[in-house]
């Protein structure tokens, strides 16, 4: 049953779901760490990306222009939703932050449900990537390793914006005392307004890149959910690399125990997440009082 | 709201309980749907008292209801075991014993964590419950043929069949769940809850040790969620494996937030409201599967504009109608006018002393050292106050007296140095157990619990002093708590605020909480108490009276006190000692301090120096 290519393709698989948890939980963590407003419609943001994207290729047949499209639409609602709903809960207690944010992922799932019907849906990949690719000693689908190619370089692209720009400058610097970065003359809730939609954006961008992956469904976001929780609790609440470094680690390990077991995948990610609690309550990057 | 006459909240849930099937199925609601709502008001009994009362917002009730649940269908379908009742609570105790496991992980962390793991958690035990353990739960089909409770009573068998004849049961189980439930939050152990939610950080500075009250109240919401997860398997004989769903948990969230959060009711209201509304939509309007999409609007907007839910809102609506109001109003105008001078309230005992043959300094730190990376907030302090002594600490703004302070009590922990408290190295134990010791201090910022009324605030310092700092007296009444009330009128009287005693936190003027968050330190009685800047923002006037009220709660006690106001501070202490740059500058009597040229050029910056050149 254990054979290296199995293994080998299996770590492949775990590479490119690591990085996809990877971009989406870099922005559940930017929008938390500035805003301090845990999304739990983040997962709902994925699922949208997907539908948007789907919607562009069925007018445009480019999936170029259903990625771009499918983001913006995304970041598009993100920003709506900051300003509509979530600014208003900026000063109320966490719980009713997350009980609002709950509430609309549910919206958006079912509202999804009402227009696509619950039946799933296909986004082909892009003619580039058809087919599979020989590595040598195996074969592997040719769009898993784009997605992996893809995700880095959108994570790359977020790296840039967070660490060599002025507005990421701002954020990491909202992330670490959000209040001192108001006293100094910055308009913090504009900052907070473009944060919530690049995070949303992020998990707009993955939607649509894993759409060809799997097919799409309403209730996808609500799995991507649960395994960017662990993987930001395991590498720490606020920190990007910890995100990037969480993913990969769920990631290998969903993908290593499935090939074992899949119905075993969630206790060793649970476990995981478990000993790094016992181990580094703050997560293995995260740093301690920021919760 | 939920201490009126007693026994009349029990009362009303009797007799709508027994009222329910005579008028609901008018109504329109099959016998069914009401066992149903009363199967999930069980459920949110627990997860109330979790999410309502002590502010734990957990998103993985389904694990434990789902655990229950198939612990006691699988008893009764699969072993034998035909008592329907016992089958239900060993699934409670399951639940329960679970939710105590997955409490020492999951309250590891708070906030946005705790309820991140909570999700995983719950997710977990649905993977689990499909594959590893599907031969034990019957994986996706779960499993069949659960019967329903029948009680032979020698003479005659009842058995609880289905619909309204299975209500009956059903109504029992509720019934108890509800007086359990209203026995826990009107206990100390319920107190304490709400203190953890509404400021856990001085729940635990006046001695409560609040990660047990927590992982309590996790327990206690998940036996709540066993016992109704076996019911649901009673009641539709059959357990369905959905039961261990995320949605399960969200459901029980919505239907908490929509009825209103703790009021213990809310759920129950919420779950009707919720299977009306499913019901009405999908058959009546015809909406087919964008039922959940409307509940899920009337959430959100629940949740954005009336915080409390239903049940919250009708209090709301009573106390307006009822002109309480008013009647509030007229209370603050009365306690606006000068208090006639009465006797001064006698001075208030501190907790005994453990070894009254000691007799050393009450307090004595030697070396104590602070290092923030490169900054040096205290830096090998020596300090020492004998029993009785009433002493001042001046210095400069970043001089280091907070954080001096914040290690006496062991909030923070020093980098290096040792603190010894009547003979003993405290050095390194919990803030909750220092204050146990007698040892607290009042903070610079007040750090109240706001939601509640002054009574309730002193109420819960006082808990700790005479309950220790975790007791598990979940059914005692907090009037049978011995010495509670004399405990709290005395200090009540002593800070002046017994005319104010049953007004909420938030309605309280600036001076009046600052006298509250000294009061909270003195109803712990501790033998040292430490202030930090009493006197910080008030008014002259105030001053005058705060000073008296220092004053008289000195005797008998110990106390080492902040302040920048000198004139008060020189005329109330016997010594002073002054920090300077985290290190102590010199120590005397007011007389000696006031006159020390070291001081001076501390404060006024070293102006004679340049005057000098």
């Amino acid at each position: 049953m254990i054979s290296w290519p199995n293994l080998v393709s299996q770590l492949f698989n775990g590479l490119a779901l690591g990085a996809l948890l990877a971009l989406i939980s870099s922005g559940l963590t930017i929008i938390y760490g500035t805003l301090g407003v845990l999304n739990l419609a983040h997962g709902a943001m994925f699922m949208i990306g997907g539908y948007a994207g789907f919607v562009a290729y069925q007018y445009t047949e480019s999936f170029i222009l259903a990625v771009i499209a499918g983001s913006l639409f995304v970041m598009l609602l993100g920003v709506v939703m900051e300003r509509v709903i979530i600014r208003h809960f900026y000063h109320r207690p966490h719980e009713d932050q997350l009980l609002v944010t709950f509430g609309l992922g549910i919206c958006f799932v079912e509202l999804v449900r009402l227009i696509f019907s619950s039946q799933s849906q296909l986004v082909p990949p892009p003619a580039l990537f058809q087919g599979i690719t020989n590595l040598g000693f195996m074969f592997y689908p040719t769009y898993r390793l784009a997605v992996v190619g893809i995700v880095a370089v959108a994570l790359g692209a977020l790296f840039i914006i967070l660490y060599r720009t002025r507005l990421g400058m701002i954020v990491r610097a909202g992330i670490e005392d959000s209040v001192m970065v108001d006293s100094l003359g910055i308009n913090v809730y504009r900052v907070f307004m473009v944060v919530f939609g690049i995070g949303a954006m992020a998990a707009g961008f993955a939607g649509i890149v894993n759409a060809p992956v799997v097919s799409l469904t309403p209730g996808i976001g609500d799995d991507i959910l649960v395994q960017t929780f662990v993987v930001v609790v395991i590498g720490g609440v606020g920190s990007f690399p910890g995100a990037i470094l969480g993913g990969l680690i769920a990631g290998e390990i969903i993908s290593v125990t499935s090939m074992f077991n899949p119905g075993y995948a969630y206790v060793m990610l649970f476990a995981a997440m478990t000993l790094v609690l016992v181990v580094r309550p703050h997560g293995l990057l995260g740093t301690k009082g920021r919760e | 709201m939920l201490k009126q006459r007693p026994f009349l909240i029990e009362t009303l849930t009797a007799i709508g309980l027994i009222v329910a099937p005579f008028v609901l199925p008018h109504l329109g609601f099959a016998p069914n749907t009401v066992n149903r709502i009363l199967v999930w008001g069980l459920f949110g009994l627990g997860f109330d008292i979790l999410f309502g009362f002590t502010g734990l917002l957990s998103f993985g009730q389904s694990a434990f209801y789902g655990t229950g649940g198939f612990v006691a269908a699988y008893l009764l379908t699969r072993t034998g075991f035909s008592n329907v009742l016992g089958a239900l609570v060993i699934g409670m105790i399951a639940a329960a014993a679970t939710g105590y496991l997955i409490g020492l992980i999951a309250l590891r962390r708070t906030g946005i964590y705790f309820a991140m793991i909570t999700v995983a958690i719950a997710e977990v035990f649905f993977f689990v419950e499909f594959n590893p353990l599907s031969d034990f739960t019957g994986g996706e089909n779960g499993l069949p043929g659960v019967p329903t409770p029948s009680f032979n009573l020698g003479f005659t068998t009842i058995h609880f069949t289905n619909g309204w004849s299975l209500y009956q049961f059903i109504a029992l189980c509720y019934f108890v769940g509800v007086i359990i439930a209203l026995r826990i939050v009107r206990s100390p152990v319920g107190a304490i809850f709400s203190a953890i939610r509404d400021n856990p950080l001085r729940a635990t500075a006046v001695g409560h040790n609040i990660h047990g009250y927590k992982l309590t109240a996790f327990v206690i919401a998940a036996a709540y969620a066993g016992f109704a997860g076996g019911l649901l398997g009673v009641l539709q004989a059959f357990m369905p494996p959905d039961a261990f769903t995320f949605d399960t948990s969200g459901q029980l969230v919505m239907q908490t937030a929509i009825g209103g959060r703790g009021t213990l009711f809310g759920p129950l209201v919420g779950a009707t409201v919720w299977l009306f509304l499913q019901d009405f939509l999908q058959s009546a309007l015809g909406l087919g599967a964008a039922w959940k999409l409307v509940l899920g609007v009337v959430f959100v907007l629940l949740v954005c504009f009336l915080r409390g839910g239903i049940v919250g809102g009708l209090v709301d609506l009573y106390s307006l109608m009822s002109g309480k109001r008013a009647r509030k109003a007229a209370e603050t105008e009365e306690a606006e006018v000068e208090a006639p001078q009465q006797a001064p309230p006698a001075p208030m005992r501190a907790k005994e002393v453990e070894h009254p043959a000691y007799s050393g300094p009450i307090l004595k730190a030697t070396g104590l050292t602070k290092r923030y990376g490169g900054l040096v907030a205290n830096s090998d302090i020596d300090f020492s106050v004998n029993q009785g002594e009433l002493r001042g600490i001046i210095g400069p703004n970043g001089a280091g007296k907070s954080t001096f302070f914040k290690m006496l009590t062991c909030e923070i922990a020093p980098t290096s140095g040792q603190i010894v408290f009547e003979g003993r190295d405290i050095t390194g134990l919990k803030v909750t157990e220092v204050c146990q010791l007698g040892l607290t201090k009042s903070y610079q910022v007040n750090q109240l619990f706001t939601g509640l009324t002054v009574r309730q605030n002193l109420t819960i310092a006082a808990l700790a002093e005479l309950r220790g700092k975790f007791r598990l007296d979940l059914f005692r009444k907090l009037s049978d708590v011995k010495g509670l009330t004399e405990q709290v009128e005395h200090t009540l009287a002593l800070v002046n605020l017994s005319r104010r005693a049953d007004t909420p936190v938030s309605e309280l003027a600036y001076g009046e909480k600052r006298r509250l968050e000294i009061g909270l330190a003195l109803a712990t009685s501790p033998r040292l108490l430490l202030l930090d800047e009493p006197l910080a923002g008030m008014s002259p006037r105030e001053r005058v009276e705060t000073v008296k009220l220092l004053k008289s709660i000195a005797r008998g006690r110990t106390m080492i006190i902040i302040d920048h106001d000198m004139d008060s501070l020189f005329e109330l202490v016997e010594r002073v000692t002054v920090l300077q740059e985290g290190r102590v500058l010199v120590s005397g009597t007011p007389e000696e301090i006031k006159t020390n040229a070291a001081v001076q050029e501390a404060y006024l910056g070293g102006v004679h120096g340049e005057i000098a050149a």
